[in-house]
């Protein structure tokens, strides 16, 4: 698996998602290598099926909330960057990065994150989390066990806990506020990522 | 070169089971009674006292019976348990006994003799290490591994003789008949981490992972290293100081390389064989466990006999045979292997720590230097700490996942040593090595607090640890939810991203076993089982679907077709004859009541009253109960003392892959059709809904055939019954497949005709073109190995127009 510099600049584009997402040519290469090998029709995009044979996220909850991520505003298939673009939403967060002014803010930042988050929950894009939307979630989460008039009381509550101006509906400042003292940055961070 | 165990029982430590002093001998002439009866001593007797026929055995299984009723009790009180690792307890019962004993005998009966030691106790301990290591994380993370049991164990054998050695220069330590090489020797035998120790306390402790497997490897794979030093500085002190030339200095370097090499080679071959011969077993099935014990038992003694690293050979028998015993022989016979295993194992380990105290009550052996055992002690931990820290940074510079803070102090801290550096202090000869009883003493003072003080206290201290680094605080319903919600999603994309590192080597090795070793090793039945997961729906054979049936009906799995419960479809034991479930099901689906699989447990749910209540904590509670959890949390570790039941996983596994491909199922059926693309993930989905376990990768299919044939079975009944509830409107009853068929293609284009042929038994087009249509027929065509070709035809042909070559049914079938 050498990461050689040569190896590297097989990977179409590969300055610029460098610069973009800030991962390492290492793991540039390793996430392409990770891309031709879920690409199993070899032409160099991933579509929704390519995601779905990995059989783990079967099995978890939120697997198909997150494929959809991967395929915004209903594209059928993605090519390696933005693979990489959403992927680098999971880097650890560097503590003292300096941020030049007019930079975008960095996709793993703590905001980014949180957005990514929010988003598998907004399915409407309405930028709010509506109580039926989250008890969509919720039903995903929880067993069968679960009574719907339970899971409706949970999701009143949680909306209750977060919702500030009082509107039914979690927006994205009070997610965020709801979740301050979260260690985001180690909950959504792969260490191998870095 | 003496080998590694010089016939021990020529070391004066004799198989001491034989109470010497003991005058319990009843003669088998009751002459004590005195009885008038006894004019003719050879007169028969009715009863006799016949101790000395039964000492033997009795008092084995005497111990072993005290070792286990110890057991029962300590389990009674979780709070003990809570605080004080059972070893520690068995350590303090066997000093009881030890004083019993000594109290009736005034001689030390009973005591832990390297024989009994290394050649009983410790063989099925490291079995059961291999048979149920983590292959996974264990070969990951080979290189820290060898890392820490290499260089760390010469690195503390090295420093801690040395540093001894120099303190006894400045004569602290009192006139001392020692030189160099009898601190070497001691350093190299007390440098070692005991697997056994340390697993007992890891129990208690929970880890993550990562730092488990290392400290657990570690422990087992530097019995090389303490195997070759032991035996270098044993003979050394053998040959006396003088005598030891450069050449012997290389030899002994040499020496290792092929002592760790060999033993792990006799390992895999033993496995090899052991699988090989696993192959054949079918119809001795109830012997079949049997041979698992024996083999690896033999590749233990075989290495020991050419003086290799008996552990190495049969942690790597273990390691290596896992898959392919696991793959070959029946599953109540995988039931049986594990059960055993871990009996043994456990039981094992009980006896071991009891005689560990048992055998410390013996005053002729201690000899008390307060210097030397305070500095060993002082020794062994400073040197572990900065062997790890050292180490641990080196490491982190290559490793993708790195190693904290936290894990290296439970990697210093959890350096338990035990039985094994007792047994081979035990071993030496108290005439080559004149303070051999200070050594035995020192051994037992750190054994002893190692694994009761540090035991002791490695929980506390973890968790003042982790707790210093988080705030303690009740988290909000919000917290909860969404922090598990990200723990899902941090799952879910460590899995799109791939695991850490090394997937190449793995996929390459996948490859070369699936071409070579699995042809060699595994039966044809799970091969194939394994291979048709993979290509159904890729390639049609009917064939192969034929003798599977015919296969499954001979071995009787159809038997419970005929059961008109739905209940026992859906908890059915997947456990029996994999190949043929598959069919099994579907066909009992496709014979059974086209409503009667309700497979939507959440509509059973909704059935049954639910409490109304609004209180915060049951919100709480509910939450905490019922939230999936992760995948972090539900992954396979290992134990000693229990076999990890996979029922829990099971069910949430079940749940979530059944809500899963529903999903994908109903999106699907909603996207246009007719466009090869969306064929293409029909085949997909199906495949999906195949053997899909924890861990995905096609390569990995052989793993974990529980979950495999589980979800096997859900996602191919999910399809039916999903299909068939659509279809249900339509169609009545679905008696006869072929007709549906057709009207599906010419009715409904907008259903896809493939999905209503998933209840029906003809797998393809081109088999129901041969089929003489009855009924009773289709029961026996497994219909779920469609291919992709099938389905290409289906969608494109309007008519029935086989793409393939005409394909006679093979005679086999019955039909």
């Amino acid at each position: 698996m050498g990461a050689t510099g040569s190896a590297v600049s097989r990977v179409p584009g590969a300055d610029e998602i460098q610069k973009e997402t800030g991962f390492s040519s290492a793991h540039i290469y390793r996430l392409y290598d990770r891309f031709q090998v879920l690409d199993k029709d070899d032409n160099g995009v991933l579509s929704r099926r390519d995601l779905q044979s990995i059989g783990e996220l079967a099995v978890n909850p939120l697997g198909d909330r997150i494929i959809d991520a991967f395929f915004p505003n209903g594209v059928e298939t993605i090519d390696f960057r933005s693979f990489v673009r959403i992927l680098a939403h999971f880097r650890p967060t560097e503590e003292n990065r300096q941020r030049e002014p007019n930079a975008s803010e960095p996709l793993n930042s703590r905001n980014s994150k949180l957005k990514f988050a929010f988003q598998l929950y907004d399915q409407d894009k309405d930028g709010k989390i509506s109580r039926a939307e989250l008890l969509q979630v919720l039903r995903m989460m929880v067993g069968v066990e679960v009574t719907d008039e339970q899971l409706e009381s949970i999701a009143d509550r949680t909306i209750q806990e977060a919702d500030l101006d009082g509107d039914g509906t979690i927006s994205f400042e009070e997610f965020k506020k709801s979740l301050e003292k979260v260690n985001i940055e180690q909950k959504m961070s792969i260490r191998f990522l870095r | 070169r003496p080998p590694h165990l010089p016939a021990g029982i020529n070391r004066g430590s004799a198989l001491s089971l034989n109470g010497h002093g003991s005058d319990s001998s009843g003669g088998h002439n009751s002459h004590d009674s005195g009885h008038g009866e006894g004019h003719s001593p050879d007169g028969l007797q009715i009863v006799s006292f016949k101790w000395h026929h039964v000492e033997a055995p009795y008092i084995i299984a005497v111990w072993i019976l005290v070792a286990s009723l110890a057991k029962i009790v300590f389990h009674m009180s979780h709070k003990v348990t809570n605080v004080v690792p059972e070893s520690a307890l068995l350590i303090f019962l066997g000093l009881l006994l030890g004083g019993v004993v000594w109290g009736a005998d005034h001689s030390a009966s009973f005591t832990l003799t390297p024989t009994i030691f290394f050649f009983y106790l410790l063989p099925p301990i490291v079995l059961d290490a291999g048979y149920f290591m983590p292959n996974r994380l264990f070969f990951g993370n080979l290189g820290t591994i060898l890392m820490y049991a290499v260089i760390g164990t010469v690195w503390n054998a090295a420093l801690t003789g040395l540093s001894l050695y120099g303190v006894f220069l400045t004569g602290i330590m009192g006139p001392l008949q020692a030189g160099l090489l009898d601190f070497l020797l001691f350093g190299s035998l007390i440098a070692a981490v005991d697997p056994v120790a340390v697993l007992a306390v890891f129990e208690e402790v929970h880890v993550n992972d990562v730092l488990f497997i290392i400290v657990f490897g570690e422990s087992l794979l530097n019995d090389a290293v303490t195997v070759v030093l032991y035996n270098v500085f044993d003979s050394f002190v053998a040959i006396g100081g003088e005598n030891v030339t450069g050449v012997d200095c290389v030899k002994g370097i040499v020496s290792f390389f092929v002592v760790s090499i060999g033993g792990t080679l006799i390992g895999i071959i033993f496995a090899l064989l052991l699988s090989f011969v696993t192959r054949f077993t079918k119809h001795v099935r109830i012997i079949e466990p049997g041979f698992v014990f024996i083999i690896s038992y033999l590749s233990y003694l075989t290495s020991e006999m050419l003086s290799l690293s008996a552990i190495l050979a049969i942690t790597f028998a273990g390691v290596c045979c896992q898959k392919y015993v696991n793959a070959n022989i029946n599953e109540q016979s995988v039931t049986t292997v594990r059960y055993t295993m871990k009996m043994l194992a456990s039981g094992s380990e009980t006896i071991v720590f009891m005689f560990l105290g048992i055998s410390a009550v013996d005053p002729n052996i201690w000899t008390w230097n307060t210097a030397f055992i305070l500095l060993t002690l002082v020794f062994i931990s400073v040197y572990r700490v900065i062997g790890v820290v050292i180490q641990t940074w080196l490491l982190n510079r290559y490793r993708m996942v790195q190693l904290e803070i936290i894990d290296q102090v439970v990697m210093s801290y959890g350096g338990l040593r035990g039985a094994v550096a007792f047994a081979l202090v035990a071993l030496l000869d108290p005439e080559k090595v004149k303070e051999r009883n200070l050594f035995v003493s020192t051994t037992i003072i750190v054994v002893y607090f190692t694994v009761i003080f540090q035991g002791l206290t490695i929980k506390p201290l973890v968790s003042w640890l982790k707790v210093k680094r988080s705030e303690h605080r009740d988290p909000l319903l919000n917290e909860k939810l969404h922090g598990r919600a990200f723990d899902h999603i941090l799952s879910a994309i460590e899995d799109i991203s791939g695991q850490i590192g090394h997937n190449y080597m793995r996929d390459k090795w996948a490859k070369f076993e699936r071409r070579f070793l699995s042809k060699l090793l595994m039966r044809r039945s799970a091969q194939k089982s394994r291979d048709q997961i993979l290509n159904v729906f890729h390639e049609l054979n009917i064939k192969d679907a034929i003798s599977y049936v015919a296969e499954g009906e001979r071995r009787g799995s159809l038997a419970f077709i005929r059961s008109a419960s739905t209940d026992q479809l859906v908890n059915v034991d997947f456990s029996t004859q994999r190949p043929s479930i598959v069919d099994a099901s579907v066909s009992a689906l496709l014979r059974g009541n086209p409503s009667s699989v309700c497979l939507d447990m959440q509509a059973i749910e909704e059935k049954r009253k639910s409490v109304r209540d609004k209180e915060d904590t049951l919100s709480h509670h509910v939450l905490q109960q019922y939230l999936y959890k992760p995948r972090h949390q539900t992954r396979h570790k290992y134990s000693r003392h229990a076999i990890t039941p996979n029922t829990e996983d099971n069910k949430q596994e079940k749940e979530i892959f059944r809500r899963t491909m529903k999903k994908r199922l109903e999106s699907f059926k909603s996207t246009k059709l007719g466009v090869n693309y969306s064929k293409k993930s029909i085949k997909n989905y199906k495949k999906d809904c195949m053997p899909r376990k924890v861990n995905p990768e096609y390569s990995d299919i052989e793993e974990a055939h529980e979950h495999e044939v589980a979800h096997q079975d859900i996602g191919i009944s999910f399809i039916a019954s999903a299909t068939r509830q659509a279809l249900a409107e339509t169609y009545n009853g679905i008696d006869n497949p072929t007709f549906i068929s057709d009207e599906n293609v010419m009715v409904r284009p907008a259903i896809p005709p493939w999905l209503s042929n998933e209840d029906t038994v003809v797998p393809s087009q081109r088999a129901r073109v041969q089929i003489p249509w009855s009924p009773n027929n289709f029961r026996r065509l497994t219909p779920l190995r469609l291919s992709t070709r099938s389905v290409d035809s289906f969608q494109m042909a309007d008519g029935p127009v086989p793409e393939h070559p005409r394909m006679t049914l093979p005679e086999g079938t019955h039909l």
